[in-house]
């Protein structure tokens, strides 16, 4: 057997496992990523798309902090689009199809330019573990020791393929269960829940009838994801459009028993934003029709990804049906569609760093914590190999917070109230969503990746660059002093108070744009068209950003009140037995997190604080 | 940091109240009153003003922050304890800027975040947070049971549809959703501006949330309760007849007892019947009974009723006039004083749940809410660019609302959206 020593073993190479594996590496761990084949590598396992609303922010904020999922799919992107275009910047989502050779290609490049990092190819059969501490995993003959390992192995946990009546073990098609890891995992007695989630069949495009379908094209002017991204690389593609019919439901209905999903093989809670084609038509019997997309996967390969049908019927009926639907008449499926099923942790038993609070030196990240989609899971592995990289190389842990970042939102989400569904970003979930956006998300966390020595220095200089620029033009803005009287002279309408405004205070309004203010001030003029566009973002939420701001301190005194590991919330009293049963499971670690804990009110909490300075004044 | 306040004394027969401000803005507060601010802790007379109306004469004290019970700047009003003079001070306060009314827990939590609690004090805390938790059912269930109650879960349902609309189109902008829903939120908007400013205008009059004790007469049909009631009320409030299950509704007579302000509830006679009115009757009864601060059992014979009684309740065998065995009957007047003494003797003891701080409470959370919805519904109104500024003034509003319609979460919106439209590519 041979011994090789890492800082950080990441186990999985998904999105999850790359994001955790190039973070630790990037904040200087001596990392290994462990993966069945090296080249299965940001394989896109589900749908050939990357970003959309609050999943774009997500990526924003990871490619802030150096990370590689925006750059990958800036570089495999062939459909461009900035959802709610026509909307305020605040929930503005960029969003792309992406190729999935090119994506793969643009993954496995980066983490062969990443320093510290090893990619290792084999199966990792079990962990080694010391008293509570995981300190390594064994790849088939190998020992690989490490201070920390990060588990991102996605839904191999008791994973079963359902086609029909058909059931298969396995995590996605053609890759084999990990059964003794599962066992080890089971070993640590984690609270476990049953999920499941769909594919669509993927259907050849060479026998897909285009004529006559309507066409979606990309953006005229694209809006990409990393901030070092300057122009698209890709040939930029169509997305056709289709709708199912009577007929298509008419042959659904009639195999309905012969669905997975209802013929009652599937116990798992399926995600009900991403329903298969058998719900939609028994939930929503009224509606005749339901849109489908029919989605490239890439730029040389002929397979169309249907985003809209995913089902676990079997192969003959889902050939039926498909073929029932306008321009597929002749098609032929490459792959059929299928359901999964799969058990995940449940994240309660997860801190704010994604480690397992049972165990040392264990982190969770992606589907296995509940998750669903690229993007939540990148998101995650940042966070596990950030902190992965800190408790093995003695740094401190990055800290997301819920007023800073969705990446803050969803771990404070997963780790305070746990999962019921499949967890997916939504703009809503963000109470400081005006603050949150994909625009601004270089100013509000690469500062933080600075600070953890994650970002390298191409993106620290860049950064350092625009923030000068922004601060001089926000001087110039705040420098300005217009009377009601001026600004009515060039048509502006204010109220008429005698208050003098400058130029921040003008681009609040809405009818107010910076080329308005042009005349006033001519230095507006040395301003670059990208930093206008960004001031004039900043400054159009500011009055509500304002009145935030005491919501925003009272989040934060309460998140200072740290909760010790060892607190024991059962012997509480005054607390309803409900309540301390719902925080001994949660363990909230800061009074912040404790009020989010349903059914908390502002009286225990004062209840768990003053236990918190009786503990803390008997030790002293 | 907010400047909150609150009333500090307990609803009852004294003759003072002690209404304590604390943070930054306490002296502000007194001099919005057009009075100075006396020494520190030394006592002073002062005239409190609202424009030319003299509110009150106070004591009024001062603590200098670090020196009193929070630990914060402390301002505390020793007015006269009479309701309305109380209610015209809440209110005057609650319209200063910065200033609120403080959250149950809120002055401990305080003093707790300040170091102004010592051990022992720590350790009555339990006792504490729980006596307010159960104030703070009893007056939710009060509240959520009344008239006001059924219209705030009016509010709650149109103002979650509203949002989840808003935010389906937001959220799911690439799919199958209405691309205008703007003409249905406007008009669920419209609905609660409407009622609420409606209900906002009433606040000052309104007698359906109560002031002071609730005290339900319960028992078996036909014992006496009504009867009861009306000798007590000192005048025909309940309708009385000789037939079982004549009280359907829940009747309140609002009195003064001994110097307490209390609200008898004569209810429906408990037993079980077939008719569905008096069925509600009876659930109502009980429900309304369990709420109350009090609860006056009355017997008919040796039949024990079916009735979830609490310690300091009162169970007494009625129609006294007719049986010899009988303790109490409103048609004699016989035992009517000896059950006055006792009802005050209990309810003496006790703190008020419902009262002066509930409806300043709601009051002030109407008006936050309605400014809030009123914004919503320009920037609806505005377009589909401003969008996310409409959603956010709904989440103010609901916020605002919580103490009322109960705290909406995500979670709510969601359900909305997912029962409303088919979603998911």
């Amino acid at each position: 057997m041979k011994h090789r020593a890492f800082d950080v073993v990441v186990i999985g190479g998904g999105h999850a496992g790359a994001e955790a594996a190039h973070a630790a590496a990037r904040r200087g761990a001596n990392t290994a990523l462990v993966t069945l084949k090296a080249t299965d590598l940001g394989v896109m396992s589900c749908n050939p798309a990357i970003g959309g609303l609050g999943k774009g922010h997500l990526v924003r904020e990871v490619d802030a902090m150096d990370g590689i999922m925006g750059r990958a799919a800036d570089a495999a992107g062939i459909q461009f689009r900035l959802l709610n275009r026509r909307k305020g910047p605040a929930v503005q989502g960029p969003r792309t199809q992406a190729d999935r050779a090119l994506y793969r290609a643009a993954v496995q490049s980066l983490t062969a330019a990443q320093p510290n990092l090893t990619v290792v190819e084999g199966e990792v059969t079990d962990l080694i573990i010391e008293g509570v501490r995981v300190c390594g995993v064994v790849v088939g003959d190998d020992e690989l020791r490490a201070g920390a390992v990060v588990l991102t192995t996605g839904t191999f946990l008791r994973g079963v393929i359902h086609i029909g009546d058909e059931q298969r073990a396995g995590g996605r098609m053609g890759d084999k269960p990990s059964v003794r890891l599962a066992e080890r995992i089971d070993d640590f007695g984690l609270p476990l829940g049953r999920l499941k989630t769909g594919t669509p069949p993927r259907l050849d495009g060479d026998t897909i009838d285009w004529s006559g379908l309507d066409m979606q094209p990309g953006d005229d002017d694209p809006v990409m994801f990393s901030f070092l991204s300057k122009e698209v690389q890709a040939r930029q593609i169509s997305c056709g459009i289709t709708h199912t019919n009577e007929e298509t439901h008419a042959i659904i209905r009639s195999n309905l028993d012969r669905s997975a999903m209802y013929g009652g093989h599937i116990e798992g809670v399926g995600p009900r934003y991403c329903p298969s084609i058998e719900d939609k038509i028994v939930r929503f019997a009224d509606k005749t029709s339901h849109q489908i997309f029919l989605e490239p996967e890439g730029l040389t390969t002929s397979t169309i990804y249907p985003n809209g049908i995913s089902t676990s019927l079997p192969v003959d009926v889902q050939e039926a049906y498909v073929r029932s639907i306008k321009g597929l008449r002749d098609v032929v499926i490459q792959q059929p569609g299928y359901a999964i099923e799969y058990d995940y942790v449940d994240p309660l038993a997860l801190n704010a760093q994604l480690r397992l609070r049972a165990v040392e030196g264990l982190y969770l990240a992606g589907q296995i914590n509940g998750t669903t989609g690229y993007e939540e899971a990148a998101a995650q592995g940042l966070v596990a190999g950030l902190n992965a990289a800190g408790e093995a190389c003695d740094l401190e842990p990055v800290k997301f917070t819920r007023n800073e970042s969705y990446i803050g939102v969803m771990i404070d989400d997963l780790i305070t109230r746990g999962v019921s569904e499949p967890y997916r970003m939504f703009t809503s979930r963000a109470e400081f969503r005006l603050s949150l956006r994909a625009d601004n998300a270089d100013q509000r966390l690469t500062p933080l990746g600075l600070q953890a020595g994650c970002v390298g220095d191409t993106r620290q200089m860049q950064f350092i660059d625009k923030m000068e620029r922004l601060r001089a033009a926000r001087s110039t803005l705040e420098g300005m002093a217009l009377s009601p009287t001026a600004l009515k002279a060039a048509g502006l309408q204010v109220k008429e108070d005698g208050k003098r405004r400058n130029g921040m205070d003008l681009l609040a309004f809405p009818d107010v744009t910076f080329d308005h203010l042009l005349g006033f001030e001519p230095a507006l003029n040395d301003i670059l068209p990208e930093d206008r566009d960004q001031v004039a973002k900043d400054a159009l939420y500011a009055n509500y950003i304002r009145r935030q701001a005491q919501d925003v301190a009272v989040m934060q005194r309460d998140e200072a009140h740290e909760i010790p590991a060892g607190f024991d919330f059962l012997v509480l009293e005054g607390l309803s037995n409900e309540l301390k049963q719902k925080l001994h499971r949660a363990r909230p670690e800061t009074l912040g997190q404790a009020g989010r804990v349903e059914g908390m009110t502002p009286a225990a909490l004062t209840l768990i604080l003053a236990k918190l300075r009786q503990q803390s004044r008997k030790s002293a | 940091m907010d400047t909150i306040f609150a009333l500090a004394t307990a609803r009852g027969k004294a003759g003072v109240a002690v209404i304590r401000i604390s943070g930054p803005h306490a002296c502000a507060a007194l001099s919005a009153f057009g009075a100075s601010v006396p020494q520190p802790r030394m006592a002073a007379l002062r005239n409190l003003r609202s424009g030319d109306d003299v509110l009150d004469s106070a004591l009024v004290l001062y603590f200098p922050a670090g020196q009193s019970f929070t630990g914060d700047e402390v301002v505390e009003l020793h007015c006269h304890g009479s309701l309305a003079t109380t209610q015209a001070l809440l209110r005057a306060l609650s319209d200063v800027d910065g200033l609120r009314l403080a959250e149950p827990g809120e002055f401990t939590r305080r003093a707790l975040e300040n170091g102004k609690l010592d051990l022992a004090q720590i350790e009555g805390l339990a006792d504490l947070v729980e006596a307010e938790t159960e104030a703070q059912r009893k007056q939710a269930h009060r509240v959520l049971s009344g008239a006001i109650g059924t219209r705030a879960e009016g509010w709650r349902s149109k103002l979650i549809r509203a949002a989840a609309l808003l935010e389906a189109v937001i959220d799911f902008a690439d799919e199958e959703v209405p691309t205008d829903v703007s003409p249905e939120v406007l008009s669920l908007i419209e609905a609660c501006q409407d009622e609420m400013a409606g209900e906002l205008a009433g606040v000052a009059v309104a007698e359906r949330i109560r002031e002071g004790f609730e005290v339900a007469i319960i028992g078996p049909p036909n014992a006496g309760k009504s009867t009861l009631l009306n000798r007590l009320a000192g005048r025909e409030a309940a309708i009385t007849s000789r037939h079982a299950g004549t009280t359907r509704d829940v009747i309140e007579v609002r009195m003064d007892l001994a110097g307490l302000p209390v609200t008898l509830l004569d209810t429906a006679g408990l037993r079980e019947t077939v008719d569905e009115v008096e069925q509600a009757g009876v659930d109502l009864a009980r429900r309304r009974a369990s709420a109350a601060d009090l609860r006056v059992v009355l017997l008919d014979g040796d039949t024990v009723p079916d009735v979830e009684t609490m310690p300091g309740d009162i169970t007494l065998r009625g129609k006294a006039d007719t049986d010899p065995a009988g303790q109490i009957s409103g048609v004699t007047g016989q035992g009517v004083d000896a059950l006055i003494a006792q009802i005050t003797q209990v309810l003496e003891t006790r703190a008020s749940g419902a009262g002066t701080l509930i409806r300043e409470r709601h009051r002030v959370a109407m008006a936050r809410a309605l400014d809030a919805l009123d914004m919503a519904h320009r920037r609806v109104q505005a377009g589909e660019e401003q969008s996310e500024l409409a959603a956010e003034e709904l989440r103010t509003t609901i916020r605002a609302l919580d103490s009322l319609v109960g705290r909406v979460d995500v979670e709510d919106l969601l359900d909305e959206i997912f029962a409303s439209f088919c979603l998911g590519k």
